[in-house]
C-alpha cells in the first residue's frame, strides 16, 4: 500500500466509490457524512402462516369428513339400519342406483352406514382425545412446577401405564365393564392421557428453566400465575399440533376395537365394526367394496389430518417435529 | 484436483453476490445486495459488520450454502474458478470439508459428544477419500502440536467435554484444516471465549494458517480481534460493503463514517487517574446491598450443609447507593452465582445479605414483596428473559401492577414513560418481543427491571451478546438512568473494557473467591493482583501486533495452561500464578491487602513486588 499526505476521504473526488489508483485493494463506498446508522434488524421478517398444496389438500379432506360427522344424518339417503331393497335377500349387492356403493352382510346401504359411522367414529375419537388432554395437560405441567418428589411419583405411575400395550389395556378393560360409548371415550382417554403427560411435562419443563420464568419467580409471582400466564401460553402452540396427531392414534384405536368386536357395538354403525362386519364379501361377495369403503374413509381421515399437522409443524421452525 | 498452490492465486472471489429471500408473492427481500471481493491464497480476509449485516450469509456462500429461505439471487460466488452458486448437492459435497472448511462459533455444538475427538478431527479426508486413516492420523498429530494443545498425542482419544471450552475452539480448527482445504472459512470462533482463552486461540489461528498456506474468510463484529489476525478487511452494514481494504489503513485511517463509528464504539482501557476515586464519604451510609461472607454452590447438600459443587468462597462485596460495581472474571468464576445469591434465586449456605442495613433471608420465599422489589436482576439473553407470548405493554405492565409503583400514573402512562427512560418508540408496546432487534429486547429487558422502581439492579453479562455499537450505547443508556434515577447497578462482564468504561469500583473474582477489589482505576493501575494483571493485558487492542507483544509476556504464558477450580483452601490461582510461592500459597489463605481508599488486594505478595510492572 502506498501512502498519501492527503487522506483518501478527505478528497472530494473520492467520494464516488471510485477504487484508489494506486490501490486497486481498496474500496469506500459513496457516503453522506452525518448520517446514521439504525441498529439493523435481527432477521428477515417473518412470513404469515400459509398451508402447502398438501396442507390444503388435508384441511378439504378433513373438512368434507367433519361435515359429513355432523350433518350426516340429515342427508344420508337411506336409514342406519334401512334395507334399500327389501325384497332381494342377496348380501353384499354390486353398486346401483338406490345404494351407490352397494349393501352390506345385512342388505344395508353402505353410503348411509359409512355417513352414519362417520360421526359416531370420529365423535367418540375427538372426545377421547379431549378427555386425554385435559388429564395429561393438567397432571403434565402440574407435574414439571411441582418439586422432584411429586414428579417423581407421578412420572413412575405414568411409566407403569405407558409400558402396557395400548391394545391389550383396551380390550381387557371393556371386556369387564362392557362396551357402551361413554366406556369407550373413558377408555380411549384414559390410555393416552398418559401419552399426553409425558409432553406435557416436557414441555413444562422446557419452559419452566426459561429465564423469562425465573424472573416471575424472582418477582414474587405465585404458582397459579406462572402456570397460566407464563407456561401455559408458550406450551399451548406445541400441544395443539400434537392433538391433531393424537387424534389419529385414537380413531386408529377406536377403529381396531371394534373391528375386534369390543367397539362400537351392532346395529350401531362404525367404520371399524363395518370392515370386520363385511368381511365376509372378501370371499364370497359379489363385492369387495363393503369392506374397502370403510377401510378407505379411516385412511382418507389420518392420511388427510397428518398432512395437516405435518405442514404446521414444519411452518413452526422444525423443533415441534423433532419432539413429537 | 491439482495441487499446486500459488500464493496470491485468488482462491474465493464475490461478484456482485446478491442474496436473498424470495416471499410467496414472487418479491424479493434482499439480505446481501451486491457484494464484490476476492481472498488470494495465504491472505485472512475479515468481515465485519453487525448482526443483520450479512456477513454470516456472504461467508456461508463459499461453501455454496443458502440458509433455509434464502437463495442466491445474482452474482457469482467463485470457488476456485467454479461458481458455487449455481451447483446441486451432489456437486458441492466433494468440495465442502475438503476444498473449503467450515468453523462454527461454538465448538461445544459442533463436536459430537459422544464420539473420539480424533475420530471426529479426521472423519471429513477419510471420509472423502483424499487420505488414509492412517494419514489423517499423522495430520491430525501435526495439527495438534501446531495449535499447541497440551498432551497431543493423546488428546484425540479424549472425549470433548474432557477438554476446556478454549482446546475445544482449536479441535474445531484442527477438524476443518485436516483435508488440506484451500478455504477456511470461520465464523466468530473466539466470540464466545474469555479473554485470557482468546489470545492463546488466535496465536494458534494466525499460525496455523500461515504453515498450512490456506485462505480463510474470517467473520466477526469485533475490530480489535480483526486487527490481530486479518490482512484485508471488509465493512458491511446492511448486505453493502462499506469500506474494504487493507488491515492497516482501515484501522488507522477508517474513511467511511460508518468505519470510523465501528472504531468509535470500542472502549479503550482507560488510564489511571479515570475515573471517580471514591473517598471515605460513601462509608457513612449504610451500602445499599452488601454480600457479608457469602459461600454458594449448586447440587445436594451434605450433613454440614455444603453442596456438592462449592463455586462461591468468603466473597465481601458492597455496592453504595447511586454507585455501580462492576464484577469481572472469566467463565465459570461465579459472577453469575452471586447476582443469583444477591437476587435470592440460589440461596447461600454461608455469610449474609444485607439490603439498606437489614438482614435479607437467603431464599426467595422468606423476602417480602418490598424487598423483592428493591433487588431487581437483569438477565443476559433477552430472547430467553422475555416471555415470548406476550406483548411488550403487559411485559412492562406487570412488575408495576404486582408492586404497585405506577406512582400516581395509570398503567398505561407509566408503560409508556418507562419505554422513553429506555428511548424506545411508545408505539413498541403493542409489539412482541419477537418483533424487536436484539438492542431493542434488551432495552425492554432493562425497562422491565426500572418498572419495580429497585434500588439495585443486577445486570449480568448485559451487552455480552449484543454487537459493539448497540452494547456501547446501552452502556451510555444504563449511564444515564443511574443519573436521572439514583439506581445502583452490579454490572457482571467478563469484558473487562466495558466494566472499566462504566464502573466506579469493581471486583475481580477468581475461582469463587475476590481476588482484588477498590475504585475502578486504582484496580486497573498497579499495584496488581497477578491475575488482574493477567486480565488487563489480555484484552486485545485495535492496533496491529499487538497480539504478538501480548504473547511474549509473562502473563500471558501463565494464562495458557492450568484450570479454573476453586480450591479448599490457599489462593485459587496458584496454578498459573507466576509469583506463586508454593508451600505457602496453595496451603494459606491470602491476607487482604490494604493499598488505601478501599482498594484490597489478596494476595501473600508484598504491595510493594505487585507494583512492579511487566
Amino acid at each position: 500500500m502506498t501512502s498519501s499526505d492527503t487522506p483518501v476521504g478527505a478528497h472530494p473526488d473520492m467520494l464516488g466509490g471510485i477504487p484508489d489508483p494506486e490501490d486497486t485493494d481498496y474500496f469506500v463506498a459513496p457516503y453522506d457524512e452525518g448520517v446514521s446508522f439504525d441498529e439493523l434488524p435481527d432477521s428477515a421478517p417473518k412470513e404469515r402462516f400459509r398451508l402447502s398444496l398438501t396442507g390444503w389438500i388435508g384441511a378439504l379432506i378433513v373438512t368434507f369428513w367433519v361435515l359429513i360427522a355432523l350433518f350426516g344424518p340429515f342427508i344420508a339417503p337411506w336409514g342406519e339400519n334401512d334395507l334399500p331393497f327389501p325384497d332381494d335377500y342377496s348380501e353384499f349387492q354390486t353398486p346401483r342406483a338406490g345404494a351407490w356403493l352397494g349393501t352390506d352382510v345385512e342388505d344395508r346401504d353402505i353410503l348411509s352406514r359409512i355417513v352414519y359411522g362417520a360421526g359416531r367414529t370420529i365423535g367418540i375419537s375427538f372426545a377421547a382425545t379431549v378427555l386425554a388432554y385435559v388429564l395429561g395437560v393438567v397432571l403434565g405441567i402440574g407435574a414439571a412446577v411441582s418439586g422432584p418428589k411429586v414428579d417423581m411419583v407421578m412420572s413412575r405411575i405414568n411409566d407403569a401405564f405407558l409400558s402396557l400395550p395400548t391394545i391389550m389395556l383396551g380390550l381387557v378393560v371393556v371386556a369387564a365393564v362392557g362396551s357402551s360409548i361413554p366406556v369407550l371415550i373413558c377408555t380411549a382417554g384414559l390410555i393416552y392421557a398418559t401419552v399426553v403427560f409425558r409432553l406435557a411435562r416436557a414441555l413444562g419443563q422446557e419452559i419452566m428453566v426459561m429465564d423469562f420464568v425465573e424472573a416471575a419467580k424472582a418477582r414474587g409471582e405465585g404458582r397459579w400465575w406462572i402456570i397460566t400466564r407464563e407456561i401455559w401460553p408458550n406450551a399451548a402452540m406445541p400441544l395443539i399440533t400434537d392433538f391433531g396427531l393424537r387424534l389419529i392414534y385414537v380413531i386408529l384405536f377406536i377403529s381396531s376395537l371394534s373391528f375386534l368386536g369390543l367397539g362400537v357395538q351392532p346395529p350401531q354403525a362404525d367404520w371399524g365394526s363395518m370392515v370386520r362386519e363385511n368381511l365376509g364379501a372378501l370371499q364370497y361377495g359379489e363385492s369387495i367394496i363393503p369392506v374397502l369403503a370403510p377401510a378407505f374413509a379411516i385412511a382418507t381421515l389420518t392420511v388427510a389430518i397428518n398432512l395437516v399437522v405435518d405442514d404446521v409443524s414444519a411452518q413452526a421452525g422444525g423443533r415441534l417435529s423433532k419432539r413429537l | 484436483m491439482t495441487q499446486t498452490r500459488n500464493p496470491g492465486d485468488v482462491v474465493f472471489e464475490a461478484r456482485d453476490l446478491k442474496i436473498g429471500a424470495i416471499q410467496h408473492d414472487g418479491s424479493e427481500i434482499r439480505i446481501v445486495k451486491g457484494v464484490d471481493f476476492q481472498v488470494r491464497r495465504g491472505e485472512v480476509v475479515a468481515l465485519i459488520g453487525e448482526s443483520g449485516s450479512g456477513k454470516t450469509t456472504i461467508s456461508l456462500s463459499a461453501l455454496g450454502y443458502a440458509k433455509p429461505g434464502l437463495s442466491f439471487t445474482g452474482g457469482e460466488a467463485m470457488l476456485l474458478g467454479r461458481d458455487v452458486t449455481k451447483m446441486t448437492t451432489d456437486e458441492l459435497r466433494p468440495l465442502r470439508g475438503i476444498s473449503v472448511a467450515y468453523l462454527a462459533q461454538s465448538a461445544a455444538a459442533t463436536f459430537n459428544p459422544s464420539i473420539k475427538i480424533n475420530e471426529q478431527v479426521t472423519e471429513a479426508p477419510v471420509l472423502h477419500g483424499t487420505k488414509t486413516q492412517e494419514e489423517a492420523n499423522a495430520k491430525a498429530l501435526d495439527l495438534y502440536r501446531a495449535l499447541e494443545l497440551p498432551n497431543p498425542d493423546t488428546i484425540g482419544d479424549r472425549y470433548p467435554h474432557q477438554v476446556s471450552g478454549g482446546q475445544l475452539q482449536r479441535l474445531m480448527a484442527a477438524m476443518a484444516l485436516c483435508g488440506d482445504p484451500e478455504l477456511l472459512v470461520l465464523d466468530e470462533p473466539t466470540t464466545a471465549l474469555d479473554v485470557t482463552t482468546q489470545i492463546e486461540v488466535l496465536k494458534a489461528f494466525k499460525q496455523v494458517i500461515k504453515e498450512e498456506g490456506a485462505a480463510a474468510i474470517y467473520v466477526t463484529h469485533d475490530l480489535a480481534v480483526v486487527a490481530q489476525i486479518a490482512d484485508r478487511i471488509v465493512v458491511l452494514y446492511n448486505g453493502e460493503i462499506k469500506e474494504s481494504g487493507p488491515v492497516d489503513r482501515i484501522i488507522n485511517n477508517p474513511v467511511h463514517p460508518y468505519t470510523k463509528r465501528l472504531m468509535a464504539a470500542i472502549r479503550p482501557m482507560p488510564e489511571a487517574g479515570q475515573g471517580e476515586d471514591s473517598s471515605d464519604e460513601h462509608l457513612r451510609d449504610a451500602p445499599a446491598l452488601q454480600a457479608i461472607a457469602i459461600d454458594a454452590g449448586y447440587g445436594a447438600r451434605d450433613s454440614n450443609g455444603k453442596p456438592a459443587v462449592p463455586i462461591l468462597r468468603d466473597v465481601n462485596v458492597a455496592i453504595e447507593r447511586g454507585k455501580t460495581v462492576g464484577i469481572i472474571g472469566e467463565s465459570g468464576c461465579g459472577k453469575s452465582t452471586l447476582a443469583r445469591v444477591f437476587a435470592g434465586l440460589l440461596p447461600a449456605y454461608g455469610g449474609e445479605i444485607h439490603l439498606d442495613g437489614e438482614r435479607l433471608s437467603a431464599d426467595l420465599a422468606g423476602r417480602t414483596r418490598a424487598q423483592l422489589q428493591k433487588v431487581q436482576f437483569v438477565y443476559q439473553m433477552a430472547d430467553t428473559a422475555l416471555n415470548p407470548r406476550q406483548r411488550i405493554r403487559d411485559i412492562l405492565g406487570r412488575p408495576i401492577d404486582f408492586y404497585g409503583t405506577a406512582a400516581g400514573m395509570t398503567r398505561r402512562q407509566r408503560v409508556d414513560y418507562l419505554l422513553d427512560l429506555v428511548e424506545l418508540p411508545q408505539q413498541f408496546a403493542d409489539r412482541y418481543p419477537h418483533e424487536l432487534s436484539g438492542g431493542q429486547k434488551q432495552r425492554v429487558n432493562l425497562a422491565r427491571a426500572l418498572a419495580a422502581d429497585p434500588e439495585v439492579v443486577l445486570c449480568d453479562e448485559v451487552t455480552s451478546a449484543l454487537d459493539t455499537i448497540v452494547g456501547a450505547n446501552v452502556i451510555d443508556l444504563l449511564n444515564r438512568l443511574q443519573r436521572e434515577t439514583g439506581v445502583s447497578f452490579v454490572f457482571i462482564s467478563h469484558d473487562l473494557s466495558t466494566v472499566s468504561s462504566f464502573a466506579d469500583e469493581v471486583v475481580v473474582l477468581y475461582a469463587g473467591m475476590v481476588a482484588e477489589q477498590g475504585p475502578t482505576d486504582r484496580v486497573l493501575s498497579p499495584p496488581f493482583h497477578p491475575y488482574t494483571r493477567l486480565l488487563v493485558s489480555s484484552v486485545p487492542e485495535p492496533r496491529v501486533g499487538w497480539l504478538e507483544e501480548a504473547a511474549q509476556t509473562r502473563e500471558a504464558k501463565a494464562g495458557a495452561s492450568g484450570g479454573v477450580k476453586l480450591t479448599e483452601k490457599g489462593c485459587p490461582f496458584f496454578e498459573r500464578c507466576p509469583l506463586a510461592i508454593p508451600g505457602t500459597c496453595d496451603e494459606v489463605d491470602p491476607p487482604k491487602l490494604d493499598d488505601g481508599n478501599g482498594h484490597i488486594i489478596d494476595c501473600h505478595r508484598p504491595i510493594a513486588e505487585l507494583s512492579v510492572s511487566g
